[in-house]
């Protein structure tokens, strides 16, 4: 009798294994103007301002097409003309459609940006499209966007070593990309060793939901003027890491002030001389 | 007559499906049954992982339970085919659903759940994103599957008795994952590496890869006579069935070290790094680039 119930349930398992099946299709990536998270996010940044989509030659955004790592998925943000004082590109709005917060971040950037290029790495929690908006000194919006499958079960947007990453909170690491040259961009990258986490998760011995700690504000200057400013959130992936351009005109600071969710104040800065390679924390 | 045939045929049917769950005894009292070397699916239904079971005097030790409810069952059915003894510990080696989602299988048996100290957390960072996995990827049929905490945590080392029959677990430092938990049988000197050791398939970087190569350094000291991997053909020579896999995070190890070193972006790293490995792997292609996303974010912090 034992045996009968077994097989009724595996049966039943078996049946419902078929219909899964038929229920997988080779998905086409759905409709991405219909994403009802997206409409509302549309609606909240730029209300009724139309968006240049399709083949726009302001900026394209380079994902991956599946999520190898859920929790560091590498996304570039990369302008497709300089920063002129007349014409630049003012903001970049980040937006994963399906994350529990969408708005994963909002840069805001400068002429002696050199150039509106970002790169970094953000955690994605289920198949979704990925949106980089870029709003130009004008008030004109372009997006681009790609649609990113998470790779499986293994791979969750969570940290890899917890305890290991709280150790760590707050180190920073600045590199320079290749010999500063004068007046032209120059790539650097800024590096914040942070947990980065939500907070959605709970403790299970207390009981109560561990409070969300994670990057909430970063500033960049050089010698004393803005080259990028950052809002961003939890989507970000743990230790934040940020790729990006300034345009030095004579030796100087670049200097990051970093806070995150509980008011704590995190700051760097590296010397840059023309003709050296450099880097710092 | 014909509800005896039908009765017949179903018992038929259920011993040839529970036969379909094959089972190998490696030393005495010690089962293991080997997943495929796939990827989790709707055909597998998540039975990719070698799981088991040891049976002492008193009482059984399940040491993990398979990807899905479905396999947690077939796995609880070769239990009770195996011994009328009750299942008295659900080990879980590590949080990864292919070892932990069969659990709910074995509720009603009333075992005590045993992990690593650090696996309730883990489970609770994961277990949302694992659970939406599991539906998206493997469907309807895993439905009942369930994250199960574990009550009884191990911090370092803990014994268990299951009645003339004496399990040693040891709670790793961040490895394969930061909640890796082995198994000793004294025994049989069985040594249950569960996923710390891969054979065959690609070994996957999800904690910390100088870690996990500085436990491996450990392992050759540990006098064994049957080595139980994650993946991959049980009893490999011991401890020359290591090299493989210490090989190849050592290729990462060197290879992410350069990357870095010449200031390759993570996704030139990702593109480029640990291709000569891919012959020697199964499954390579599903797991090593993530490996190599593990090991950047991981070296770039190093000097």
């Amino acid at each position: 009798m034992k045996s009968f119930i077994l097989s009724t349930r595996l049966a039943l398992a078996l049946g419902a294994m078929l219909f899964t099946t038929h229920a997988f299709p080779a998905d086409p990536d759905p409709d991405p103007a219909k994403s009802e998270i997206w409409i509302k996010v549309k609606n909240s940044l730029f209300e009724e301002r139309a968006i240049e989509t399709s083949g726009n030659d302001i900026i394209t955004l380079d994902t991956p097409v599946r999520a190898e790592d859920a929790a560091t998925v590498p996304i570039a943000i990369k302008a497709q003309i300089p920063q002129n004082p007349e014409k630049y590109v003012q903001t970049i709005y980040l937006v994963i459609d399906k994350n529990p917060s969408p708005i994963a971040a909002v840069f805001h950037l400068t002429p002696d940006s050199g150039r509106a290029d970002i790169d970094t790495r953000v955690r994605i929690e289920e198949y979704s499209y990925v949106r980089a908006i870029a709003e130009m000194n004008d008030g004109q919006l372009y997006m681009a966007m790609r649609y990113v499958k998470a790779s499986g079960g293994c791979s969750a947007p969570a940290g890899k070593d917890q305890e290991a990453a709280l150790a760590r909170l707050g180190k920073m690491k600045f590199r320079l990309e290749n010999e500063v040259a004068l007046n032209r961009p120059n790539l650097a990258q800024l590096m914040i060793s942070h947990p980065n986490n939500s907070g959605l998760q709970m403790d299970q011995l207390t009981r109560h939901y561990i409070p969300p700690r994670f990057v909430k504000k970063i500033d960049v200057s050089y010698s004393g003027k803005l080259i990028l400013s950052a809002d961003v959130d939890f989507s970000i992936s743990e230790n934040p890491n940020f790729r990006f351009y300034f345009t030095p005109r004579e030796s100087g600071d670049l200097k990051a002030e970093v806070i995150d969710s509980s008011e704590l104040k995190f700051n760097s800065y590296i010397r840059v001389e023309p003709g050296v390679t450099a880097s710092g924390s | 007559m014909r509800i005896l045939l039908c009765l017949f045929l179903a018992f038929a049917t259920g011993r040839a499906l529970a036969s379909g769950f094959a089972l190998n005894e490696i030393a005495p009292g010690i089962y293991v049954h080997r997943g495929v070397q796939e990827d989790s699916s709707p055909q597998n239904l998540g039975d990719i992982a070698n799981i088991g079971f040891i049976i002492g005097d008193k009482c059984v030790a399940v040491i993990d339970t398979g990807g899905s409810i479905v396999i947690g069952r077939k796995l609880r059915q070769a239990v009770v085919n195996a011994t009328r003894l009750p299942i008295c510990y659900v080990i879980n080696t590590h949080v990864h659903p292919d070892h932990i989602f069969g659990n709910a299988a074995f509720k009603d048996d009333h075992p005590v759940f045993v992990g690593h100290d650090k696996l309730p957390a883990a489970m609770a960072a994961r277990g949302g994103n694992y659970l939406n996995a599991l539906k998206r990827d493997l469907g309807a049929a895993t439905q009942g599957s369930e994250i199960i905490i574990p009550t009884l945590t191990v911090k370092d080392v803990l014994e268990l008795d299951l009645g003339g029959r004496r399990l040693t677990l040891k709670a790793w430092r961040t490895a394969h994952t930061d909640n890796d938990l082995t198994v000793f049988d004294e025994k049989t000197q069985t040594l249950w590496l569960s996923d710390l050791l891969f054979t065959e398939h690609i070994p996957v970087v999800d904690g910390s890869l100088k870690g996990w190569l500085s436990v491996l350094k450990e392992f050759p000291g540990i006098k064994a006579h049957h080595i139980i991997p994650g993946h991959g053909q049980p009893d490999p020579p011991w401890p020359q069935g290591l090299q493989a896999e210490s090989d190849y995070l050592n290729v990462l190890l060197s290879e992410v070290r350069e990357a870095i070193k010449h200031r390759q972006t993570l996704q030139q790293a990702v593109d480029t790094v640990g291709l000569s490995q891919r012959n020697r792997w199964l499954l390579f292609d599903s797991f090593h680039r993530r490996n190599v996303t593990a090991a950047y974010a991981e070296l770039e912090w190093e000097d």
